[in-house]
């Protein structure tokens, strides 16, 4: 089978061929009041996605009000002085659209996906919440218990998230990434209308703005209706730089056991502190971004799979990730689930022996190029989504990042040499920096018993 | 996340649709037939076969055999063992996923242009001459086990089995496809080749292909990708005997969160009412849509993150599904609301503003599905599946605007059962 990879010399031609037509479709620019607009145009369909993204998340919070963030994601569809509560949603879905929202450590986004020709709409109602917020003490007090049950779903349901909770504590010394985006329960359930109304005002305004829109739209045309639309709206001149408490030289390596009866399956997890990507700077982390491939990317192929699960039967499955899209420090992170008998000291030692081996070793270079192959047509593949498309202008701005950047990624990463992952990979993956999580099986509380 | 978009427990299949593509069908020189929508300003394919069976077609004692044998499809085929294989596919960077339904053994194929011959002649040896090697057999099998093990105390994944086995009588939908840690571990490789000639043949074989092949091009790939496969396959099981007691079940588990699941009857894909059940089920409790149950159990109440509702209509069995997730303490006020608003709507039936609202939402979202290659070609062969024409995509936006406010209130009265109305809520419920 060694024939099927002649051809890729003429496929990295068209690689190159599509990466430039990608540049070609985005366009940037700034309102007058600093609001970041990037328009992605894609003809194939009649349909948009339209984002509004604010650079504040979860980790922007005031201390002692951790979920704040989150909770006013919700109750910005509470309405404003035009608009009634839900009414926002229900204007989107009477125009045949869906709408929705998100928040992250680092950011908050609003987006709606509907038919390109109600573009002008969207614009005009996500400038009227921007600054005219309004809500009800009784909105307030019924959507606090909402994003209680989103949290008992999300979390206290899952023994997997309550561990990756402790972990992310134990991880941050002093960064507020330690917190949980969603909030800690006693902090949320004391959360109010006037900590929302803070928050908001502190930071929804169009300096910490981007507007994303993507689909069948012309640049000119999104340029005229920004304006129209969120050009009237004053900069917060009281806007502060986004300098959060910062990690101290972490020197001590932290071990965790977590159970829970409702773990079956024992497992254990190892995070590292780790570089983020940073504008003009991406090496490192593009670099990291190829150790986790390399490391335990792929479940059949990568080293962590060949050694543990392959060469030994020490686990039933392995991974290794890494993102650097975050403003601060992030984390590069190991998981295995050990085969059935294997201690989880075992499959520890099997699984820091085998990172060992791979740093003395370096990345095997077919492997590496099988991995940039991968990267290179991630180009291609991406072009077919225009919401992915959004998602990571987005996400890239409202981390600090450009669309220069953005754009860059994947050739950096191309442009990374064997001898700089291994290079990232002792930088790195340093156990004083790290945090060890056992989690397995408590004794089972008898079913059956009113609890 | 403001709404929780999807936590189904069964596969919901029943695909709607309406959009400006234009779909070709497409029959190869071997007889393959496909659907096919043109699109080369991106120089990759989406390809999506669908084999209808899947996880029915266990045999007696055999349970879990589709289930291992689709993961095992891509652990080494010839030469090729399951590295060889996957480095193969990565290096052309190709993907291909297989998965498995009870209904259904998908396989989803994307590759680019370029490198098309490589990718299907990769995707071809997978399907037809897997090698089913003893050591990838136990390995993956240890990977089946301990997703069932993981199941055992995972409330939602508790919920749908206790609930399935309540619903399906002696059906093959009675019991998860994945098998049980015994019947799994007892399956040999004599098994997996079985289900490997009993799952996919030809008599059974769903094709759409999404991006830059022109129909010839499709034609010569479709009849080298799947040549070599059995013409038929093993016989599909008949339809389910359903029951619903229209009672409130508890397995007591301890978690904070209650999960409850909840249906009665649903309706075939292709009754003259399903548009008029289906803009219901959209009012009831549908997704995208402040919804009567979203309205009542989570925005005035606060009870909920989320409360959903689904007509599922698969091949043996159509079912009304419903999933809300509430604290121990509330769950009882929710299901309590849940009922109500089930014999509301089945006595009062719907506004004729509701009905507007419905069809606005149901048509303008319709077009906006076909969003990818990749969801297109999704699109295309389920609707083939469901045995739906070309046309659709045009009509189905006239067939929701069609339905009269006299027409869904009456299918509101026949087809709503409150008594029917069964759940089955998985924690430790008060006052249940």
């Amino acid at each position: 089978m060694r024939a099927i990879l002649k051809p890729m010399g003429l496929t990295l031609v068209l690689y190159a061929t599509t990466a430039s037509a990608q540049a070609e479709d985005v366009t940037t620019f700034t309102l007058d009041n600093g609001m970041d607009v990037v328009v992605i145009e894609d003809h194939r369909s009649q349909a948009l996605t339209n984002m509004v993204w604010y650079r504040t998340g979860a980790a922007d919070e005031p201390a002692g009000k951790s979920g704040i963030a989150h909770f006013l994601e919700h109750l910005m569809f509470k309405g404003t002085d035009k608009m009634a509560a839900g009414e926002f949603s229900a204007t989107v879905a009477a125009n045949g659209g869906t709408d929705n929202a998100f928040t992250s450590k680092d950011y908050t986004a609003y987006y709606q996906q509907v038919a390109a020709d109600r573009l002008d709409l969207m614009l005009k109602m996500e400038a009227d919440r921007m600054v005219n917020l309004q809500m009800t003490e009784q909105d307030v007090a019924t959507e606090r218990d909402v994003i209680l049950e989103e949290r008992n779903m999300r979390i206290e349901n899952s023994p997997q998230a309550l561990f990756s909770e402790q972990a992310d504590a134990a991880q941050y010394l002093n960064h507020p990434y330690g917190i949980p985006v969603i909030g800690w329960r006693h902090e949320m359930e004391q959360l109010n209308q006037q900590d929302a109304l803070t928050f908001y005002h502190q930071y929804y305004a169009p300096n910490n703005a981007i507007l994303v829109v993507a689909g069948d739209v012309e640049p000119d045309q999104v340029r005229e209706l920004a304006n129209q639309y969120f050009g009237p709206i004053a900069p917060n001149p009281d806007l502060k730089p986004r300098v959060r408490p910062q990690e101290p030289p972490q020197l001590a390596e932290r071990r965790l056991n977590f159970s829970d009866p409702r773990i079956s399956q024992p497992y254990l997890v190892r995070s590292y502190l780790a570089p983020e990507r940073n504008s003009g700077d991406q090496r490192q982390a593009a670099a990291l971004t190829l150790l986790a491939s390399l490391l335990g990317g792929d479940s059949t192929t990568s080293y962590l799979a060949t050694k543990l699960q392959f060469d030994t039967q020490t686990a039933v499955y392995t991974s290794a990730s890494y993102s650097g899209m975050s403003l601060d420090k992030t984390e590069f992170n190991l998981i295995v689930v050990p085969a059935q008998g294997v201690e989880l000291a075992d499959a520890e030692k099997a699984m820091d022996q085998a990172v060992a081996d791979f740093i003395a070793a370096g990345p095997d270079p077919e492997d590496l190029e099988r991995i940039k192959t991968q990267f290179r047509a991630s180009e291609i593949y991406a072009m077919d989504s225009t919401n992915s498309r959004a998602n990571r202008y987005g996400a890239a701005l409202a981390i600090g990042l450009t669309v220069q950047d953005v754009q860059d990624w994947v050739p950096t990463v191309l442009d990374i040499s064997a001898d700089e992952i291994i290079a990232a990979a002792k930088t790195v993956l340093d156990r004083r920096a790290s945090v060890t999580g056992f989690v397995t099986p408590s004794e089972p509380v008898t079913t059956g018993t009113e609890g | 996340m403001k709404k929780l978009l999807a936590i189904f427990l069964l596969a919901v299949s029943g695909v709607q649709a309406a959009a400006a593509v234009e779909i070709q069908d497409v029959t190869s020189p071997g007889g393959i037939k496909a659907w096919l929508v043109e699109e080369h300003s991106i120089p990759f394919v989406s390809l999506e076969l669908r084999f209808k069976g899947g996880g029915n077609l266990d045999l007696d004692g055999k349970r879990g055999a589709t289930n291992l044998m689709t993961g095992l499809l891509e652990e080494g085929t010839g030469d090729l063992d399951s590295r060889a294989f996957a480095k193969a596919r990565d290096s052309l960077a190709a993907s291909f996923g297989f998965d498995v339904g009870a209904d259904t053994v998908s396989v989803s194929a994307r590759f680019l242009t370029e490198t098309q011959d490589q990718a299907m002649g990769l995707l071809h040896q997978a399907l037809v001459a897997p090698n089913f090697d003893e050591a990838s057999l136990e390995r993956v099998r240890q990977q089946v086990l301990t997703g069932i093990r993981s199941s055992q105390t995972d409330p939602n994944d508790i919920a749908g089995r206790e609930f399935a086995l309540q619903v399906y009588g002696d059906h093959p939908y009675a019991t998860p496809y994945e098998g049980t840690a015994e019947s799994v571990t007892a399956l040999t490789r004599d098994d997996i080749v079985t289900a490997h000639k009993n799952a996919l043949a030809l008599d059974r074989v769903y094709v759409s292909a999404v991006g830059d092949i022109t129909a010839e091009q499709l034609g010569t790939l479709l009849d080298k990708l799947l040549a070599g496969l059995p013409e038929t396959g093993a016989p599909a099981p008949g339809p389910a005997t359903l029951t619903f007691d229209g009672k409130t079940t508890v397995k007591p588990f301890e978690t904070p969160q209650s999960v409850a699941l909840f249906a009665q009857p649903g309706m075939e894909r292709d009754d003259p009412d399903y548009f008029a059940a289906y803009i219901l089920n959209q009012i009831l409790g549908g997704s995208g849509f402040d919804s009567r149950l979203m309205t009542e159990v989570r925005e005035k109440r606060g009870l909920t993150y989320g409360i959903g509702t689904y007509l599922i209509p698969r091949d043996y069995a159509e079912l009304w599904l419903g999933q809300v997730a509430s604290a121990n303490d509330k769950v009882a006020d929710a299901i309590s609301v849940v009922r109500d608003e089930w014999s509301k709507l089945a006595k009062d039936g719907v506004t004729q503003e509701e009905l507007d609202q419905a069809k606005t939402y149901l048509t303008g979202a319709y077009p906006l599905r076909f969003d990818s290659n990749a969801a297109i070609a999704d699109i295309l062969v389920g609707m083939q599946m469901d045995d739906l024409p070309i046309s659709y995509v045009e009509t189905r936006n006239d067939n929701v605007n069609a339905v009269t406010l006299e027409q869904i209130n009456r299918v509101a009265a026949e087809l709503l059962k409150p008594d029917e109305l069964t759940f089955m809520v998985v924690g430790q419920p008060a006052g249940l």
